[in-house]
């Protein structure tokens, strides 16, 4: 299918596809194996300056948005979600610095980000707080002119990986939800610590861990927008990076389509190719239809984020849900299409399976998706009515 | 591994002795010669005139060209300076000069010319030298080892000669890199030479020596619109007699399949047993002395 991607999209997306073939496939599998952290690959990637495509050109990126950026993860996806997560986690860092930061804060830490000299990350999850996130326990504390923090937070991608960190906490308990408030913490801040690298089922290329505060001292010219928007910073940026998410889903659905589909065509079975077989086509049918639908989805969405919509939330939900769970349900069935080779490591199937059940559970589980869908529906029956 | 040979390698018409110690350099200009090709991994051969189908098949950079090209980068990025990527082909080789570009390189000269066409090596050297002499000054000329479509390995040392530098063909690794010299391993069959050159120098390389990067979103926006001069003949002041079929020495007066002779037998079994079916059957064949099977 043709989208009428610009110029300039096209070259990022036939940048993010060499690296995907030519630099992560051939070792995609051994960074599964050995649960090791990409950085050979994130260096050729910020060399090709695709980490810089959704940061303004004021600030050393390419200028684009959500939809570059989609298209970049789509394609790296393609290969291995590992990589790719590692590679989508340092722009959920850099959004709150993006969208809320201030005029320093971006001068200082988005050219780190956008030239990938430096990865981001961002920190919400607590063993107490992960779909409802005012189990927050983190707390961030004025003294003077520094604030102090307290808390564990819990598997952080980039985590232990990242220079920069985009953490919430909180600094007034009795505001409730509008207590909690965003702070840029660097690594080597003093008191700032991280726990152990935890072992995955899937993605497990890239790194996830404990950040620790212990009595962590932070300037606070460190708090992104004011005390009190920390909750809101984490809802709108998860609005932007969901479309994200949703293009990993596509690009991992289509990996394994095309997987698939060399597959059959050079599995004999009954003296034909399997794929020569209707049981086999419709199986391979639904996986394209449905890999091409959540496409169109994810990429509508992204462009109508780009376009400065303000209320996104619902459609930016969908992209996520219904992505992820097509990349689960398109994986699951190449693995069928392989049948008992596709259960064995020596192919990439049982990994992108592995691999995708992430995408229904991170950035908010498929459930809370489906809960933000249905509250928006609810909120606009009600303003029709009135 | 030790070097096989050592050497050093003087400009033929400056032989003078150059300083052991010397100040680091900065700022070279760096050329590097590539050519277009058709995609090896798509090229198929017509089955009677045993020539190339080249319609349909997309044109790349050659390949080892592509590790000169990088090896020039990773200088211009250590040290500062230039890197002028230079061809000769037809109009649309202005693509893999683009392409270059898109990777890094700073500037292209596209040299272009009916009179140019059916060039062997000997000719192409003649104009490629005179497109070098149009560029102006350098400090290093990068080649790769030879070209995939005609693999003959004679452009980059036969340029080297037109142009009287010193140059070592088959460049590994660059040791070192100071004022006025350069240090090269050079790959041999049987290990590797590390000879030490005068600058200006060239250099073919082969595919050991890095890794090549993909090309940067900046370098492809970059390409799309940097001007890229043409120049013809007349412009680089080329004699005619010298250029393309007509400066030829050679002439392709058949191309043809060679006979295969080869067998090919996979053994298999266990390690152990295939190594005694390997033995057993170079014995039976009087290639080792006797059948220790």
């Amino acid at each position: 299918m043709d989208y009428f991607l610009t110029e300039e999209q096209q070259m990022i997306k036939e940048i993010a596809r060499k690296i995907a073939d030519e630099r992560i496939k051939p070792v995609r599998a051994e960074l599964d194996e050995k649960e090791e952290f990409p950085w050979e690959i994130l260096k050729v990637i910020a060399q090709s300056d695709l980490f810089g495509v959704y940061i303004p050109e004021e600030y050393g990126g390419f200028g684009g948005g959500s939809f570059e950026n989609c298209l970049a993860v789509e394609e790296l996806s393609r290969a291995c979600l590992g990589v790719s997560t590692s590679y989508a986690a340092s722009a959920l860092g850099a959004y709150p610095l993006l969208l809320y930061g201030n005029e320093e804060q971006k001068k200082k830490y988005l050219p780190q980000i956008a030239s990938g000299r430096k990865l981001a990350a961002f920190a919400l999850t607590e063993s107490t707080a992960g779909s409802d996130a005012g189990g927050i326990m983190t707390t961030a504390e004025l003294k003077g002119n520094d604030y102090i923090l307290n808390g564990t937070k819990q598997w952080i991608t980039n985590g232990g990986e990242a220079e920069i960190y985009t953490v919430i906490a909180i600094t007034d308990r009795n505001k409730g939800p509008r207590g909690a408030s965003a702070f840029v913490l660097e690594k080597g801040d003093p008191g700032f610590e991280f726990g152990k690298k935890e072992s995955k089922m899937g993605i497990r290329a890239s790194a996830t861990r404990e950040l620790i505060f212990n009595q962590c001292r932070i300037p606070k010219d460190r708090l992104i927008g004011r005390e009190g928007m920390g909750f809101i910073v984490a809802m709108k940026i998860f609005d932007q990076s969901r479309p994200g998410v949703g293009a990993q889903a596509v690009g991992l659905a289509q990996g394994a389509l095309e997987e698939a589909v060399q597959y059959a065509r050079t599995r004999i079975q009954f003296g034909k190719p399997i794929i020569t077989f209707q049981a086999i086509q419709h199986l391979l049918a639904d996986m394209a239809t449905l890999t091409e639908a959540a496409r169109a989805l994810v990429y509508s969405v992204a462009r109508y984020i780009d376009s400065g919509a303000k209320e996104v939330s619902k459609v930016s939900a969908m992209a996520k849900v219904f992505a992820s769970d097509v990349a689960m349900k398109v994986a699951t069935d190449a693995v069928q299409v392989f049948g008992g080779t596709g259960y064995m490591r020596d192919y990439p199937v049982e990994k992108m399976m592995r691999d995708a059940k992430i995408l229904q559970i991170y950035e908010g589980t498929n459930q809370v998706q489906r809960n933000i869908i249905g509250q928006e529906l609810n909120k606009e029956g009600g303003r029709k009515k009135g | 591994m030790e070097p096989l040979r050592e050497g050093f390698f003087a400009p033929r018409l400056a032989l003078c002795a150059l300083p052991r110690r010397r100040k680091p350099i900065t700022a070279m200009h760096i050329i590097v010669c590539i050519k277009q090709v058709p995609d090896a991994r798509q090229v198929k051969l017509d089955p009677e005139t045993h020539t190339l189908i080249r319609t349909g098949v997309e044109s790349i950079i050659n390949p080892y060209d592509m590790y000169a090209l990088e090896e020039g980068l990773r200088i211009k990025e250590r040290l500062g300076g230039t890197v002028t990527v230079l061809t000769m082909g037809p109009p649309q080789a202005e693509t893999a000069l683009r392409e270059a570009i898109s990777y890094g390189a700073d500037e292209a000269v596209l040299l272009s010319d009916r009179a140019f066409a059916g060039a062997d090596t000997w000719a192409t050297t003649y104009t490629l030298a005179r497109g070098i002499e149009k560029i102006g000054p350098f400090d290093l000329i990068f080649c790769g080892k030879q070209a995939v479509d005609g693999d003959t390995a004679q452009v980059g040392p036969g340029l080297a000669e037109r142009l009287s530098l010193p140059y070592a063909a088959w460049v590994r690794k660059i040791e070192d890199l100071g004022e006025g010299l350069i240090r090269v391993q050079r790959l041999m069959d049987d290990g590797y030479d590390r000879l030490e050159l005068a600058l200006p120098a060239l250099l073919t390389v082969v595919k050991e020596i890095n890794e090549p990067r993909v090309p940067s979103l900046k370098g492809k926006m970059r390409a799309k619109s940097q001007k890229i001069p043409l120049y013809g003949a007349a412009d680089i002041g080329a004699d005619l007699k010298l250029t393309g079929l007509a400066g030829s020495y050679t002439q392709v007066i058949r191309v043809f399949a060679p006979l295969r002779a080869r067998e090919k037998e996979w053994l298999t079994g266990s390690v152990e047993n295939q190594v005694g079916q390997l033995l057993h059957k170079l014995a039976t064949r009087q290639l080792i002395p006797f059948d220790i099977s």
